[in-house]
């Protein structure tokens, strides 16, 4: 296993460097992550099923394949 | 040398019809599919005349075993000729299958070709809900969703296809592909709320990485609807059997990312080109396949390590990079003809690269690539928001919606998937076949003189020229009758009897 490791570290060594290079803070970036989710969650609720139970219960498929 | 992977996906949509009580499956994919070919017909840009071309099952045979045997009658009634069943002018066939609409895409020649005619598939359905919304009271409508699990034990496929070369035994490819079948659902899952594993609560797996997962309980097999195995076995080449094989692949999802299919396939034919150049020199066969399958899909962390038959563990993630490199050592030394252009065996590497590294490192990096990572953190945000269980039927319901290809009602269309195809591009697919394979002479024949047409199949087109008997010309080769073979000759040819006179029929 450590084999492994070490060599796949050193055939990637562009995407370690990016990660710490180009990330912004941690707290930064969550906030970002949080606020992006917040504003889709909004969105979204004015196009989800309004029936969740029966939309589920009905959404029945034959066999296929 | 590995042989040019020519590919294309067999997608199953989920239907419904919404207000109409218990509805007929066949029914509503029959109205669904042949609402779209008449709009076609109506605007003239489909097979004039003749919508409806009949397809020839001559050389139908899913009965016959990759092993060397034929099934005993078990799977003799597999295709239905009394249903839809259309051939598009892109090379596509669109039909009823039991109870589903199913769209194949042409014969493609590399893995962003797949990517763009599979969307292009997408809009095709969504023009037809909108044509069948036409035929329907306005009360109700029939929805199409992109998806392989109704959450009540039917699974339903999007069966991928790969044209190999016959001499590389069998048993080779399955050595070498099922642990990359095994391990590729890190980023070809599309995502399933809960599980349908006996015995196993949404306690026990809240969210797994993939649809299909935990309906497959075989390792190798011919079936497709019960005992589904991870290799399937069923060998139906649809093209010259003593030359090709065509790796019938059952166990992946349907991806609404366009960077997932692209994976999906792209990762696939590499390694199958690999295997079928002997580049895979150590042996990564799980002990228990089955059951890793189904662990894998089960694990959000990504961490479980997997028992493999050498005694030996490795994660999924860690047989992803096994490949990987791989298929960079063979990029080097062979190249990447066999699936593309230089510039798109480059992306398949480097997007395989990116998408390992960010899974490995944190799977909300992947939120624009991989499905399950984008429904995982839309449904786990409204999850954590509402303070819901994770078996409260909202959660379920936004796992269906995610898959509604309506594009004012689908989730998919609202995360911010990276694109990789062009609105043109794909819109020119929905009518116009791949240049590059056969598909192109299938397509321009059903675009240029469809009512001579009498059936099509993916190896041959059967025609009408009056008074002889009819014609019909094989099309054993998926790497033949190409723009660059056949472009020329069909401008040309003015007449069906005049092409059939040039090609030599």
């Amino acid at each position: 296993m450590a084999e492994r490791e070490q060599k796949r570290k050193a055939s990637t060594p562009v995407r370690e460097e990016e990660v710490v290079e180009e990330a912004p803070p941690a707290s930064e970036q969550g906030e970002k992550i949080k606020a992006e989710l917040d504003d889709l969650l909004d969105e979204i609720d004015e196009v989800l099923e309004t029936n969740a139970e029966d939309f589920v219960k009905a959404y029945v498929q034959k066999g296929g394949e | 040398m590995a042989l040019r992977k020519i590919i294309g996906v067999e997608t199953e949509f989920g239907i419904i019809v919404r207000g109409a009580g218990e509805s007929n499956p066949i029914a509503a994919s029959s109205v669904l599919i042949n609402a779209y070919v008449h709009e076609l017909a109506r605007a003239g840009a489909g097979p004039r005349d003749n919508p409806k071309v009949g397809w020839d099952f001559e050389d139908e045979h899913p009965d016959i075993d990759a092993r060397g045997f034929t099934a005993e009658g078990s799977l003799a009634p597999e295709v239905e000729t009394h249903l839809v069943n259309a051939v598009l002018t892109n090379g596509a066939r669109y039909y009823v299958d039991h109870a589903h609409p199913e769209l194949s895409t042409p014969e493609c020649a590399d893995p962003r070709s797949v990517v763009v005619f599979d969307k292009a598939a997408e809009l095709i359905l969504q023009r037809s809900m909108r044509a069948a919304r036409e035929l329907l009271p306005d009360d109700q409508e029939i929805v199409v969703y992109k998806n392989n699990s109704d959450r009540k034990g039917n699974s339903y496929g999007c069966h991928e296809n790969y044209l190999m070369d016959r001499q590389v035994p069998f048993s080779r490819i399955v050595t070498h592909v099922m642990p990359h079948f095994i391990s590729r659902q890190v980023f070809t899952g599309a995502g399933k709320v809960g599980t349908e594993v006996t015995g196993l609560t949404s306690d026990d797996v809240p969210f797994q990485l993939t649809q299909r997962a935990d309906f497959f309980e075989e390792e190798v097999g011919l079936e497709t609807t019960l005992k589904r195995p991870i290799v399937n076995t069923r060998d139906e080449p649809h093209a010259d059997a003593q030359r090709y094989r065509r790796l019938h692949v059952i166990v992946g999802d349907a991806n609404l990312s366009e960077v997932a299919t692209f994976l999906k396939v792209g990762t696939t034919a590499l390694v199958l080109s690999m295997i079928e150049d002997e580049f895979l020199p150590r042996d990564l066969t799980l002990a228990t396949p089955v059951a890793a399958l189904r662990r894998v899909s089960h694990d959000l962390s990504l961490r479980q390590p997997l028992d493999l038959a050498d005694g030996t563990t490795m994660t999924a993630v860690e047989i992803q990079w096994e490949y990987l490199d791989r298929a960079k050592k063979y990029a080097e030394e062979h190249g990447l003809e066999c699936i593309g252009a230089p510039e798109i065996g480059a992306d398949v590497l480097r997007l395989w690269e990116q998408v390992l590294a960010g899974l490995e490192t944190d799977p909300r990096s992947v939120v624009r690539q991989v499905d399950w990572a984008a429904k995982y953190r839309l449904i786990d945000g409204y999850r954590a928001k509402h303070d819901l269980r994770w078996d409260d039927a909202r959660l379920a319901a936004m796992d269906l919606q995610y898959h509604d290809l309506r594009p004012e009602r689908g989730l998919a269309p609202r995360v911010g998937l990276e694109r990789l195809t062009t609105d043109d591009e794909v819109e020119r697919a929905v009518t116009e076949p791949p240049r590059d394979t056969r598909a192109y002479f299938r397509g321009v024949c059903l675009q240029r003189w469809a009512p001579q047409i009498v059936a099509a199949n993916w190896d041959s087109m059967v025609f009408d020229i009056g008074g002889d008997p009819l014609r019909r010309v094989p099309m054993m080769d998926p790497t033949r009758g190409t723009e660059a073979h056949v472009g020329k000759l069909m401008a040309e040819s003015s007449s069906v009897a005049e092409l059939l006179d040039r090609l030599g029929q």
